[in-house]
């Protein structure tokens, strides 16, 4: 493998660029932290705030795992830097319950069975939310279609639609 | 990821100074596609320049009749805005068959036209790989080359490009408005993007210091008959193996004008004007449609993995054209092909 | 008391999950936690001769980079290196270890530094020179070098010759590709440097004694040194029942550095561990005019590597379906440049019943008979592998209520004759089979004076819902509300437990559960005896069952006695107790669970495009102990098979020997819009000889027989038989 960028000769360390302070306000709480340019919105949740219910399933925008509300649409945090998100605000998994009740997705999520091991959930869930604000899907097929963008493995999805239309209340 | 550093362009003016200076720097607006790379270790910018704040992001009418969409412009924002909706619907339709609706709340417009493909040497830093790193050859001629193209090759590079909203745009006849240091300047979108030939490291004739700013698609938006038909391997989030963006106008059962793209097939959305041309004056039929799909894949040629996609873009030429001319658009969320 | 045991109890873990509060295998903090990252081989086969760390060590932030030359200490036998789970035959891979490359993707290099970006960015730095040698990762170049492995599965009578002479006859080859696991969670480790050489280890594993002796076995460690910890498992199918190389990483990193690791490995390197091996699959049926079968000879050639020996069943499950007095079966493997392959959801089954269900659906095509109906006229009531019959055996119930569901009787039998506008409509069925397996295992009781019980157990839950049924049984057998029964699992100083997987989950926890009720029951009842005047002074044990909080006779339900005034009388605060559960031996009957899946395509009849409209799955598999959470496993493995059918294709690029589309956006799973109308039945089937509370598992049966049946549907459609799988357009198109 050609390794480029090996092009350094002397011992002398190479230094990284600078952390930059952003603010994030991370389900609802005003956050100041430092971030490389290189820090995905997924690592600096996970590593920096210790927000590890944000899932990484792939790292590159082909799963869903990550999925996270900034400024209330649905993003795969994997894929943003989170430096560029500076004054945002953002919703994971761990802002959608209030203190005293689950949130209606994570409900019927329960109550359907919507997921096997976990892992894909606060993905789907962050999704679904997103996909309810967005108010574009009404049916069945429209929920698979906008729902596509996060993988089960598992393979619960007929569930996760029923429980997506629990949620919106168009589940008769 | 190699290390970079990160600025935050104020204007547009102030992203050309940027950039201008920088000949390693990249742009950087939705990420979805420049982080992916970043983290294949594929794309190696020195710095990345923020875009995402400048104020492109608005879609106005304009004075001709057409429509103004800001280069920042979220795909999503697009695909659903009421102008677009009713007036380009075959756009709206092109943009939802693309990625997934996170991916379309995160990539801009104009990040769209500058996606790079999905071959998967260029990926793979271990192959050769021409568009990577010029001169290394091309893996995919004698490798696997299933999703690869059938139009437009050379002997050093058979990638495509891998947008579904570029197809519409080329039907659609947009153009792409760009900013360089010597000022503003209009290209044809046919003119964006290149076939490989033996420089398959460039995708594009935007020069390296010139940002898009705006694409504007003219008065004329077929909102009666119209079809984006996307073949690929799942029913959705994958990457097209043929895409097809079709546009008639009609009077009475004859074709007015027709526009027709292919996506999937080429280093670039394919648009073939001869094609249209032989359908101008017809009838909306099978037989002309059937016509048209020949003259469009007259010089097409398979590889060892991806032959199949000549035949399978002649009926879907066929199909889409039809959908077109019978007003019955291909759903993209009933997946059943009408 | 209402019972627990069947009822459609929601997950007890759900909150835990949808709030994102389970934590995974790198998940768990740490303080001075170093983070790494893998360097991985560019070339499939050869040695090291040049490996140049220098410029990765030179990044700020960059703590070291192990090798082969530089990493600590690590067992040098192959013994030391076999996991419980590991193949009999070969030598465990053993990564790091020396200057070999025996695969495209092996870890040669570990870089450790202070966050994961700066480790990856270095792990690019990493500059290595190879001295290449000649590879072969190709099946179908190698698969004239393959050699037989021996299997049970005896040959009886003398198929050739009466294939040669049956009036019917089908002969044909199957093909699926190298497929991957691909779970959602990426393989990780957390190793947390507890001090004096002490390691806890959080892994993503389905057993996590296992990965505890292979650890202890590897690193030359005391048991109580080294303390692994999975509580919730992302996902797995397989995947995870070997240690994989991220957890000998990790704890290498922790050994060298003296302080706490993470690895996860990114999705591409999961391509570097074990797959579904390729396999070509030879199917030659012969009947008889009036359909029974004659001759029946099922050859599988599967893939594995170089270095070790892994094979499955592939071609012992038509004796267990259907009568045949003349059947011959052949198992090879044949040896590629790759890692060993693995276990993948009904490893065996899922290739081998795919070729057979498809070929006898062509054999039914053959003798212009109703695939059911054929089905039915071999139906086999005895294991004719080994000549037993089976402890139950409700698949004739199976096909009948499936193909009701389904509708099957509205089939009109010619291809092609279906339709819905543009698309040609296509009806297929096959048969699915798998074991009816049992552990021994060993569960821990704590029950509290307060009516609350823990119940400990080193097993895994990747996901079938093990804590819910546990909860489910625990909470039975103590006659306790569910909400006062806390399951704790995936720690290896917990009670004793096998891997989870083969199925046998359910039945080895809930008889462990059972057995260690028992003990908790038969002490209350002692207790309750030295109460004066006691109720149940003359009770004896068999006689008594708790319910209600309540020690109660089964003969006067008014004498009974709490749970909290037992306790009080032995001024106890709690019981304790821990049995290890053995199932006794039967070698009388063959133990199976059956389905019959009926699945419904739609394909366009210009471009080929399919999709999967319905599918019905009607599973005989003995008591289901939860109806919600066992229809997620029918269907979740619906899903799998459509995947399989249609979609999954690991991708070589044999003249470099590696994966082309090693990652989870062109090696396709299905997505929500490929997914519709799927049916999941279980038929009942009581069955008092499998085991005491008649259980037979569900992790695997729900893939087996659903990539043919949607084949068969492919015929059905469009008349084209298309045995290599996935069935993609252009096959369709062909």
């Amino acid at each position: 493998m050609a390794q480029r960028g090996a092009a350094q000769r002397s011992n002398d360390p190479v230094p990284l660029p600078g952390k930059i302070p952003i603010s994030l306000v991370v389900n609802g709480v005003e956050t100041a932290l430092k971030v490389a340019p290189w820090t995905t919105l997924l690592d600096a949740l996970r590593d920096n705030l210790e927000l590890t219910g944000t899932k990484k399933g792939c790292d590159h925008g082909q799963c869903g795992a990550c999925t996270v509300l900034v400024d209330g649409r649905r993003v795969n945090s994997c894929l943003t830097l989170a430096v560029m998100k500076d004054g945002a605000r953002v919703t994971t998994v761990e802002g959608l319950a209030t203190k005293d009740a689950l949130h209606p997705l994570q409900q019927a999520f329960i109550d359907h069975d919507a997921f096997q091991c976990g892992y894909c959930t606060p993905g789907q869930l962050c999704s679904a939310a997103g996909l309810i604000a967005e108010g574009n899907a009404k049916t069945p097929d429209q929920i698979r279609e906008l729902m596509s963008g996060n993988l089960c493995r598992c393979g619960a999805y007929p569930n996760i639609v029923a429980a997506i239309q629990q949620a919106m209340g168009t589940n008769s | 990821m190699i290390p970079f550093h990160y600025a935050r362009a104020n204007d547009v003016a102030d992203a050309v100074r940027m950039i201008s200076a920088d000949p390693a720097a990249k742009f950087i607006a939705g990420g979805t596609n420049l982080v992916d790379l970043m983290k294949e270790n594929v794309e190696r910018p020195s710095r990345l320049i923020d875009i995402s704040r400048l104020p492109l992001d608005t879609i106005e009418p304009t004075a001709d009749g057409g429509l103004r969409i800001g280069a920042l412009v979220p795909n999503s924002d697009l695909a659903y805005h009421p102008l677009v909706e009713q007036r380009y619907p075959l756009l709206a339709s092109a943009i939802l068959a693309g990625a997934s609706a996170q991916l379309r709340n995160m990539a801009s417009t104009g990040g769209n036209l500058l996606q790079r493909t999905r071959c998967a040497y260029f990926y793979d830093t271990v192959t050769p790989c021409n568009k990577r790193e010029p001169g290394s050859g091309c893996s995919a001629i004698g490798g696997i080359n299933r999703i690869h193209a059938i139009l437009g090759t050379s002997e050093n590079c058979i990638a495509t490009h891998p947008s579904d909203m570029c197809v519409a745009l080329a039907a659609l006849d947009a153009r792409v408005r760009v900013t360089g240091p010597a000022g503003e300047r209009a290209m044809a979108f046919d003119d964006f993007h290149r076939l490989p030939g033996d420089t398959p490291q460039t995708d594009t004739n935007l020069l390296p210091d010139e940002i898009v700013t705006a694409i504007e698609l003219p008065a004329l938006g077929f909102a009666d008959n119209y079809s984006y038909l996307k073949i690929r391997d799942r029913l959705s989030y994958a990457f097209a193996l043929v895409s097809i963006a079709a546009a008639l106008e009609l009077e009475g059962g004859a074709i007015k004008q027709a526009r027709l793209a292919l996506g999937g097939v080429a280093h670039k959305p394919w648009r073939n004007t001869a094609a249209e041309a032989a359908l101008r004056g017809q009838r909306a039929d099978q037989a002309s449609f059937s016509r048209a799909a020949d003259i469009l894949l007259r010089d097409a040629k398979g590889y060892e993995h991806n032959a199949f996609k000549i035949e399978l873009a002649r009926r879907g030429i066929i199909r889409t054209l039809t959908q077109a001319a019978q007003a019955t658009p291909q759903s993209q969320y009933d997946k059943k092909i009408r | 008391m209402t019972s627990y045991i069947g009822t459609a109890t929601s997950r007890v873990d759900g909150r835990a999950k949808v709030t994102g509060e389970a934590r995974y295998a790198g998940e768990f903090k740490a303080i001075r936690l170093a983070h790494a990252a893998v360097v991985e081989s560019a070339i499939p086969k050869g040695r090291i001769s040049r490996i140049d760390t220098g410029a990765a060590r030179r990044v700020a932030g960059v703590l070291d980079v192990l090798t082969h030359e530089n990493r600590p200490r690590m067992a040098d036998t192959d013994k030391a290196w076999k996991d419980d789970v590991a193949p009999e035959d070969g030598s465990p891979f053993r990564p790091l270890y020396d200057d070999r490359i025996m695969f495209s993707g092996q870890p040669i290099a570990l870089v450790l530094g202070e966050d994961w970006e700066t480790a990856r960015y270095a792990a690019s730095l990493v500059d290595i020179q190879y001295d290449k040698q000649d590879f072969v990762t190709d099946l179908r170049q190698q698969h004239d070098q393959a050699f037989v492995v021996e299997k049970p599965d005896k040959p009886h009578g003398d198929a050739d010759k009466a294939f040669a002479a049956a009036s019917v006859r089908h002969e044909a080859e199957y093909y699926i590709p190298t497929e991957h696991h691909n779970p959602m969670e990426l393989f990780a480790s957390t190793v947390v440097w507890d001090g004096g050489g002490k390691l806890t280890v959080y892994d993503k594993t389905q057993g996590v004694q296992n990965v505890q002796r292979y650890l202890c076995s590897v690193f030359d460690k005391a048991p109580d040194d080294l303390r692994v910890i999975s509580p919730y498992v992302g996902g797995a199918f397989g995947a995870g029942l070997r240690p994989q190389y991220q957890v000998v990483l990790a704890t290498l990193g922790a050994l060298a550095l003296r302080r706490s690791v993470r690895l996860v490995l990114t999705r591409q390197q999961m391509y570097g561990l074990g797959y579904r091996p390729a396999t070509i699959e030879r199917l030659a049926l012969g009947a008889s005019a009036n359909g029974t079968l004659d001759a029946l000879t099922h050859e599988a050639i599967a893939v594995t590597s170089q270095f070790e020996e892994f094979s499955r069943n592939d071609t012992g499950w038509a004796a267990l379906l259907y009568k045949s007095t003349n059947a011959n079966y052949v198992h090879k493997l044949a040896r590629l440049d790759l890692p060993t392959s693995s276990d993948m959801r009904a490893p065996g089954a899922a290739t081998g019943v795919y070729a057979l269900e498809c070929a006898m659906d062509e054999l039914a095509i053959a003798l212009k008979l109703d695939p059911v109906e054929l089905r039915l006229r071999c139906y086999s009531d005895r294991d004719q592998n080994e000549d037993l019959p089976y402890t139950s055996k409700a698949l004739r119930e199976c096909y009948r209520q499936g193909a009701e569901a389904f509708g099957w009787k509205a089939r009109k039998a010619e291809p092609r004759s279906m339709r819905d506008g543009s698309d040609l409509v296509g009806w297929g069925m096959a048969t699915g089979v798998w074991e009816a397996l049992q552990m021994p295992m060993a569960v821990r009781i704590v029950l509290g004076a307060n009516g609350h019980a823990e119940v400990f157990c080193a097993a895994s839950d990747i996901g079938t819902g093990t804590y819910t049924i546990m909860a489910q049984v625990a909470a039975d057998a103590l006659g306790l509300p569910i909400d006062n029964i806390t399951i704790r699992l995936g720690d290896s100083t917990l009670p004793q437990a096998p891997v989870e997987g083969g199925s046998w989950m359910a039945a080895s926890t809930a008889h462990a559960i059972a057995a260690t009720a028992e003990e908790i029951r038969g002490e209350l009842l002692a207790l309750a005896k030295r109460i004066k005047d006691s109720p149940l002074a003359d009770a004896r044990p068999e006689d008594v069952a708790l319910a209600d909080g309540r020690l109660v006779s089964k003969l006067d339900a008014s004498r009974a006695i709490s749970i909290a005034d037992a306790m009080r009388s032995g001024a106890i605060e709690r019981i304790e107790k821990e049995k290890t559960n053995t199932f006794a031996e039967d070698k009388k009957h063959a133990r199976n669970t059956h389905s019959a899946v009926f699945a419904e395509v739609k394909v366009d009849e210009q471009l080929g495009v399919i999709r999967v409209t319905r599918v019905v799955s009607a599973v005989a598999a003995g008591r289901i102990l939860n109806a919600k959470t066992a229809h997620s496993q029918i269907m979740g493995s619906v899903v799998w098979g459509i995947g399989m059918a249609l979609h999954e294709e690991t991708v070589f690029d044999h003249r470099f020997g590696r994966i082309m589309n090693a990652n989870i956006a062109e090696y396709h799973v299905p997505v929500n819009a490929d997914v519709h109308d799927i049916k999941v039945i279980f038929v009942d089937e009581p069955d008092d000889l499998v085991n005491p509370m008649g259980i037979k598992g569900l992790g695997e049966i729900g893939i087996v027989g659903v990539a043919a049946a949607i084949a068969n549907a492919v015929y059905h459609a469009t008349g084209k038989r298309i045995r290599d799988l996935p069935i993609t357009l252009d096959k369709v198109m062909r």
